[in-house]
């Protein structure tokens, strides 16, 4: 696929702008600024940023508990993202949902969710709902390795097969489920051939690669939009922070932790453009202050926006 | 004698019981090399390796099952479910097949299963890990449901649970596992269905279980200094309830309020009044009161999710209303 000066930029400052939102929560969550738990999207930004590049804005995503990176990379505001995260009332779900509940149904963000799996309902039925309204629309579905074990994960891929509807479902195999590695709960180690049971055609991909989840993704949005039905993707990649704020990190190794960010996704795309001559460092460096003022522009706005009123409790549960 | 944490308590108990009896293994996600999402098996992997102590893919639905499915051919399993958010997953496990079995095949067999699961609001997680489910599960005849309040009755009571030989859902309080009581070293029991008057008083009765006890005490000890004076009981077990323990109080006090955590419509307090007016409907000098939680998914924001449970100052408010 090629790739333009402008997209490189795209690209390239989605995924700082990822990186840079998860360090700074993490440090929100230090200081207790935020509270409650946070699962970071930190070294998987290639994934998020390189499939949802390839879809238009009124196709559909749904997201994880580790959702922070789909949501910025659906065009999400900043500001409304951060301030949701802290819990206040100028947040993209009015500081109802939180972290685990980011969802912004404006920009074709079904959400993410707190329970692991439970996007792979919403998304074969957003395919569906495609499909019997005739329209030319797509959904990515995120979910992770742990949740190809989950009972919900085989019932919606047969669905999908059988009615030939248009998901692509894309596993972020980061290797951990928490703290359970995939080798010590799949019987299957190569996940993709889990789709072979429902005919649904599957691959493996750099997720590190933010140009080669485009490519594939984009084959496969293709064939979707085609009319062709569903398809799975496995991205291989890695999560630099524990599963959540508490973790010890004791199921993995210091070694295997340096091993994957040494093939951090942004550092692989940003020498990737400087060789092929389409950004230099300067421009690399800007961007990257560019970033730094928005996420420090986000994060005052959260602190400084107020909570919810108390009547806000009881609004939203019915229309 | 010696304090130890809530978490520690439920660890020496699982701890103890597997060295009692071979038959006991650990079966849930992330509790072998991670101990548990709040650490309450640490150690035990270590301890026991991985027959005993077994990390399971996230199936809850088969986590369920399975764990029913051993229990029915010898062995004692305790499943962990991480958050009881997630019951709605292994549900069709727990209602049909684990609860009723027994009953179905005519008294034929038993299930001497635990699933260990934590609820409760208190972290600002959210409307998917903040959730009292336990009024969902009263309502299945062939389960028991416990909910320990302090580290001595949690230590006591999973000893009891995982030594009954019908199946039983245990719910700890996220919230409590950091908070510390007394425990003695030697091996005791709390048995299964009896209260536990926490605090006696005379002028009201507060009914509570979980983390609504160390709410309920600390309002009793507000109200003690205005003169007022409350008996607080700890039903400790849900289903089935010991009703006994809470007429013997409304007898002496004739008034009643219910603290809990669970969203009111529904919900546990429903069934504990009206067995107080099936019983002690005559003792009665005023109408039992709730104080429960909002009839709303919790919300992620720190200040909804305060005014989405009951507070110590509600508690108190409600008692000098009731008293006026």
């Amino acid at each position: 696929m090629e790739i333009t000066k402008e997209l490189a930029i795209k690209l390239l400052k989605q995924m700082m702008e990822i990186r840079q939102f998860e360090d700074m929560i993490m440090e929100l969550l230090a200081k207790n600024i935020a509270e409650g738990g946070s699962h970071l999207y930190a070294g998987m930004e290639a994934v998020a940023v390189g499939a949802i590049s390839v879809i238009n804005p009124d196709d559909y995503i749904t997201s994880t508990h580790r959702g922070h990176g789909h949501a910025i990379a659906k065009d999400g505001d900043l500001k409304a993202l951060m301030a949701e995260i802290l819990g206040k009332k100028t947040g993209v779900c009015k500081g109802k949902g939180g972290s685990l509940h980011l969802a912004d149904l404006s920009k074709g963000n079904l959400g993410a969710n707190g329970i692991v799996g439970g996007g792979l309902g919403i998304a074969t039925g957003a395919g569906l709902s495609i499909k019997l309204q005739k329209q030319n629309k797509v959904v990515l579905c995120f979910f992770g390795d742990g949740a190809t074990n989950n009972g919900i994960f085989f019932e919606c891929l047969n669905m999908a097969s059988l009615w030939k509807l248009p998901v692509i479902y894309i596993c972020e195999n980061n290797k951990y489920a928490m703290s359970v590695s995939v080798e010590r709960s799949h019987a299957v180690k190569d996940i993709t051939k889990k789709a072979l049971a429902f005919d649904i055609p599957s691959e493996n991909v750099d997720g590190q690669d933010v140009l080669a989840v485009r490519e594939v993704v984009s084959k496969w949005v293709n064939h979707a939009r085609e009319g062709n039905g569903p398809s799975f993707i496995v991205a291989n990649t890695y999560r630099y922070y524990g599963h959540s704020r508490s973790d010890p990190r004791v199921y993995r190794t210091r070694e295997e932790e340096k091993f994957w960010r040494e093939r951090d996704p942004i550092i692989i795309f940003g020498n990737k453009m400087k060789e092929m001559g389409i950004l230099n460092e300067e421009e690399i460096n800007q961007i990257e202050e560019e970033v730094k003022k928005e996420i420090e522009e986000a994060v005052d706005f959260a602190i400084k926006s107020p909570y919810p009123e108390p009547e806000e409790l009881y609004t939203d549960l019915y229309v | 004698m010696r304090t130890i944490t809530y978490r520690q308590a439920l660890n020496e108990a699982l701890d103890e019981e597997m060295a009692r009896d071979p038959r006991v293994f650990l079966f849930g996600e992330d509790i072998a090399i991670y101990g548990g999402a709040y650490g309450v098996t640490a150690g035990l992997w270590q301890k026991y390796g991985d027959e005993r102590v077994i990390d399971t893919p996230i199936s809850e639905n088969a986590i369920v099952g399975t764990a029913l499915g051993a229990a029915l051919t010898g062995l004692r399993p305790v499943a962990e479910i991480m958050y009881i958010d997630f019951i709605g997953l292994c549900m069709d496990q727990l209602n049909n097949q684990v609860a009723k079995i027994r009953y179905m095949f005519g008294g034929k067999c038993t299930v001497p299963l635990v699933i260990r699961t934590e609820g409760g609001a208190g972290r600002t997680l959210g409307a998917h890990h903040s959730q009292s489910l336990e009024s969902w599960l009263i309502h299945i005849p062939g389960i028991k449901v416990v909910m320990p309040s302090t580290p001595y009755d949690a230590k006591g009571l999973l000893k009891s649970s995982i030594r009954d030989d019908n199946p039983i859902v245990f719910i700890e309080h996220k919230m409590l596992y950091n908070t510390k009581g007394e425990v003695p070293e030697e091996e005791y029991l709390v048995p299964i269905g009896v209260a536990d008057v926490k605090k006696e008083g005379k002028d009201v009765t507060i009914v509570t279980y979980s983390r609504m006890v160390l709410f309920s005490l600390e309002a009793a000890k507000i109200l003690e200094k205005e003169g007022i004076s409350v008996e607080v009981i700890d039903l400790r077990t849900l289903l089935p309830i010991d009703i006994e323990t809470v007429v013997k109080s409304v007898k002496k006090t004739n008034r009643v309020i219910i603290v809990e955590e669970d969203c009111k419509t529904g919900g546990t307090g429903a069934e504990i009044g009206m067995q107080i007016i099936e019983n002690a409907f005559d003792y009665l000098d005023a109408p039992i009161v709730r104080v429960a939680g909002a009839d709303v998914p919790m919300p992620k924001s720190p200040v909804l999710e305060k005014l989405a449970i009951p507070d110590v100052e509600r508690i108190c408010k409600t008692v000098k209303e009731m008293l006026k």
